[in-house]
């Protein structure tokens, strides 16, 4: 791609440049408005989130991340993800197969169907699983003479966290997958290969690094879910709260360090996903094709 | 062997060597139905069993319209600023070359990775009047936080990465040669950019606008936080869903939701219109 050199351009070339870039104190004071913009927007909530956790000592901030109900909420939302995420793994790359391999009607309406989840207020999200599974809800009778507690329990959350992340993997894999078309793995079947066998030596080596893109963001979105986890959790302490139900009972108790410590080990997890994402776009920018941002 | 059997007129789908089809469509379409479709359409049933009178005095109520209005309000002015904002980050990112530019660039998509309860106490504790910014406008007698100005700051967070990814692609594709031959034809560097480059990244812009304001509608976590939630003033539409929930006034949540949703899908729907023609105005 051709990168336009601004900087280049020398001092005497400034009236011929004039025409395709801007003058140079007109350029400082963009660059200084967007900065401006950028530090007060984004650098300064994310400094004050450790300048908090950090407020009062170190010890204090160990001390707010060892407490058992911290803990537990921990544990829970390593737990959700773990089952969120490989499940819209599974999706996302069935949804992909048959979406990029095949033509078939109403391919486009489905590929609208699968983006929904996106245009849905969080709460919503949370509030559908409420009316279908709650106490007045169409199975809440049904699943009460069962004994099976889905809402205000794990598996409310899980469906909850499935929902909200659900596009993520399948709407990265879909384009990367339509753009590589069907010539390897026609190839691999002519040589011999069966299904499976072309998907696991051909299809997924040649995905990889866009699942591994879509998958950092299912999982950030998972952990960090707030809206749609906190209608369906019933905040029972130690037992259904995750991180961000965490620091949100933390935050209105008034105890700022126990809040803002949880709330730097997700800023910690945002961190290190923007990390590997920048790394992977940097190295491997053709692979994950052009389909950066949501 | 016989020949294979004359083309039909309508076929569900194109021929192909790769198998898979009927597995991967199969469990797609059964993991879609029962996780988005079911529940999102248990959301419609229940909203229409309601029955129109009941529906009518929930959606008329004083406080479902206020929180309304301020959910779609507050959405609407910070997508706005995040056009402006947005389109001068993008450019910046775009046109010129400074170092850290990479690092600036990945900071955008923050508001993407940052959990949006850990965004909503960090921007309260800012603007809060004690907090760092808080206690610098205060003085001014600008009160942000426990205010609707707050959710707008809020919104202004949530939004930004969709408006600067948006624009960016599409800005780094802009050739350069038309900025030139327009420069060599005698415009200014304004005119360059009000009739060359405006018109071109106008869907763009149109596009992030509308996902930063449909974002900034449904937004719960960061604005919880700053917003004090004082019913009528600054009570966002989502909050008083999970209220009306709280309440046991399911009738009432599904309403306000159903409400939400439509409003929604048809605010998109006019700016895919709006999109639409504009691409056929401007090419």
């Amino acid at each position: 791609m051709a990168d336009p050199e601004i900087k280049s351009y020398e001092p005497h070339h400034e009236s011929q440049s004039a025409a395709v870039t801007e003058s140079r104190p007109v350029r400082l004071l963009l660059m200084a408005v967007a900065f401006a913009f950028l530090a007060i927007f984004l650098l300064l909530p994310l400094i004050i989130v450790f300048h908090e956790a950090l407020a009062k000592g170190l010890s204090a901030y160990t001390e707010a991340l060892s407490n058992p109900d911290t803990r537990s909420a921990i544990r829970l939302t390593l737990l959700v993800a773990a089952i969120a995420v490989p499940l819209n793994v599974v999706f996302g790359i069935s949804a992909a197969w048959a979406i990029a391999k095949f033509e078939f009607k109403g391919k486009a309406f489905l590929t609208t169907l699968i983006d929904l989840p996106f245009s849905v207020s969080p709460v919503i999200s949370g509030l559908v699983y409420v009316l279908l599974f709650g106490a007045q809800g169409l199975l809440g009778g049904w699943l009460k003479e069962h004994g099976i507690q889905i809402l205000f329990a794990v598996p409310g959350i899980v469906l909850a966290t499935v929902f909200v992340t659900f596009p993520f993997v399948a709407r990265e894999l879909i384009p990367l997958m339509q753009e590589q078309g069907n010539g390897d793995e026609e190839a691999a079947l002519s040589l011999g290969a069966n299904g499976w066998q072309t998907f696991w030596y051909v299809t997924l080596p040649n995905v990889k690094w866009g699942l591994l893109y879509g998958v950092l963001l299912c999982n950030a979105r998972s952990m960090g879910e707030f809206g749609a986890v906190s209608v369906v959790s019933g905040h029972i302490r130690g037992l259904t709260n995750t991180m961000p139900l965490h620091v949100e009972i933390l935050y209105n108790e008034y105890n700022a360090v126990g809040a803002f410590a949880v709330a730097s080990l997700l800023a910690g997890l945002a961190l290190v996903t923007l990390v590997l994402k920048t790394l992977l776009e940097m190295r491997y920018g053709a692979e994950i094709a052009a389909t950066r941002g949501h | 062997m016989t020949i294979a059997p004359a083309k039909a007129g309508w076929r569900f789908r194109q021929p192909s060597v790769i198998p898979g089809f009927g597995l991967t469509l199969g469990f797609s379409l059964a993991y879609l139905t029962l996780i988005i479709l079911i529940p999102l359409s248990g959301l419609v049933w229940r909203s229409a069993a309601l029955g129109w009178a009941d529906f009518w005095a929930i959606a008329t109520d004083r406080r479902t319209l206020n929180a309304l209005e301020i959910s779609f309000g507050t959405a609407f002015i910070a997508a706005a600023v995040n056009v402006v904002f947005g389109t001068l980050v993008a450019w910046v990112l775009v046109r010129y070359r400074f170092p850290g530019r990479r690092i600036v660039d990945a900071m955008v998509d923050l508001p993407f990775a940052l959990p949006t309860a850990v965004a909503g106490i960090a921007l309260t504790t800012l603007y809060a009047p004690n907090g760092w910014i808080g206690h610098l406008l205060a003085p001014l007698g600008i009160k942000v936080a426990y205010t609707p100005l707050g959710i707008v700051v809020a919104l202004v967070f949530i939004g930004l990465p969709f408006v600067v990814r948006t624009v960016q692609p599409i800005m780094e594709e802009i050739d350069k040669e038309v900025e030139e031959a327009a420069a060599t034809l005698g415009a200014n560097r304004f005119q360059i950019i009000t009739r060359i480059l405006f018109p071109g990244l106008s869907p763009a812009i149109v596009t992030g606008f509308s996902l930063a304001f449909a974002r900034g509608v449904g937004e719960y976590g960061s604005v919880i936080f700053i917003a004090g939630n004082l019913p009528y003033k600054s009570e966002i539409a989502p909050l008083l869903i999970v209220i009306r929930l709280e309440e046991y006034n399911y009738p009432a949540a599904t309403a306000i939701a159903a409400i939400m949703l439509l409003l929604s899908f048809s605010m998109l729907l006019v700016i895919n219109l709006a999109q639409s023609w504009s691409r056929k105005r401007y090419g």
